[in-house]
C-alpha cells in the first residue's frame, strides 16, 4: 500500500452514521426481498443486505467485520440459499406427488390444506425462493468484497 | 413537457461517462461511475422499467462501487499508461 491511498483514520462521525444506518438498511433489504407487491426481489434485496455489511466494514475495518461474519459463514450461506431455492422447487414435485413441475408453486395443495390457508399455496414458497436467492447473493457479494479488501498482517506492514 | 428531463439526464450521463474514462485519478473515476449508475437508474425509471432501475441502483451504484473501491485499495490511485 502506498501512503497516498492510506491517509485515512477511523472517524467517529462515519462510525456513528454507520451504526445508525446499518439496521435500517438491513430492514429495507428484507422488505425488498420479501415484499410481494411492486418492484424488488431476491437479487436486489441480497445486494442491499451486502451493501449494509460493506458499509459496516468500511466504517469499522475488516477485522471487526470478520468478527461479525466469519469466513466459513460465506460458504454456509451460499449453499444455504441454493438449498432453499432447490428445496422449494422440489417441494412442488414431492407434495404434488410428481404431478407438477419443478418450482410449480400453484400445485402445492397438500401444504395449503395442512396450513389451512387456501391463499397460502405458492405464496409462502415464493417467499422461500426469494429468500434463498437473497442469501446466496449476499454471501457471494460479501465474499467478493473480502477477497478484494482483506489484507494479511505482513502485507499491511510491508511497504 | 416530460421530454427535456430525458435530455438533461442523457447530457449528464454522457458527461459522467466521458469524465470517468478520461480522468487519471482512479478514485474520482469510480465515484463518477457510481454517479453514472445513479443517472442510468433514473433513466430506466423514466423509461418505465422500475425493476431494472431498482437493480441498477442496488448493484451499479451501491455494491459494484464498493467492490471497485476495495479493489482500488490494492492499486495506486493514479492511472499510468504509455502515451
Amino acid at each position: 500500500m502506498n501512503p497516498e491511498s492510506t491517509g485515512y483514520k477511523r472517524d467517529v462521525i462515519i462510525q456513528t452514521t454507520a451504526k445508525l444506518m446499518v439496521p435500517f438498511i438491513l430492514v429495507f433489504g428484507l422488505y425488498v426481498m420479501m415484499g410481494s407487491e411492486g418492484t424488488g426481489g431476491g437479487f436486489q434485496g441480497g445486494c442491499i443486505l451486502a451493501a449494509a455489511y460493506i458499509l459496516y466494514v468500511t466504517a469499522f475495518g475488516t477485522e471487526k467485520g470478520r468478527v461479525m461474519m466469519p469466513e466459513s459463514w460465506n460458504t454456509f450461506f451460499t449453499s444455504l440459499g441454493l438449498y432453499l431455492y432447490d428445496g422449494a422447487g422440489l417441494v412442488a414435485i414431492i407434495l404434488s406427488l410428481a404431478a407438477a413441475q419443478f418450482l410449480n408453486y400453484s400445485a402445492i395443495w397438500p401444504l395449503a390444506n395442512i396450513l389451512g390457508i387456501a391463499e397460502a399455496r405458492g405464496y409462502m414458497v415464493a417467499f422461500v425462493v426469494d429468500v434463498g436467492i437473497g442469501i446466496t447473493v449476499m454471501a457471494a457479494f460479501v465474499s467478493q468484497f473480502f477477497d478484494l479488501a482483506w489484507k494479511e498482517k505482513e502485507e499491511e506492514k510491508g511497504e | 413537457m416530460i421530454v427535456p428531463i430525458d435530455f438533461v439526464l442523457l447530457f449528464f450521463l454522457l458527461v459522467t461517462a466521458i469524465a470517468a474514462i478520461t480522468l487519471k485519478d482512479l478514485f474520482a473515476a469510480i465515484v463518477l461511475l457510481g454517479a453514472y449508475s445513479f443517472i442510468m437508474a433514473n433513466m430506466w425509471l423514466q423509461l418505465g422499467a422500475s425493476d431494472v432501475a431498482f437493480t441498477e441502483a442496488a448493484v451499479g451504484a451501491g455494491t459494484s462501487t464498493a467492490l471497485m473501491v476495495a479493489a482500488l485499495s490494492r492499486l495506486s490511485r493514479k492511472a499510468r499508461w504509455e502515451k
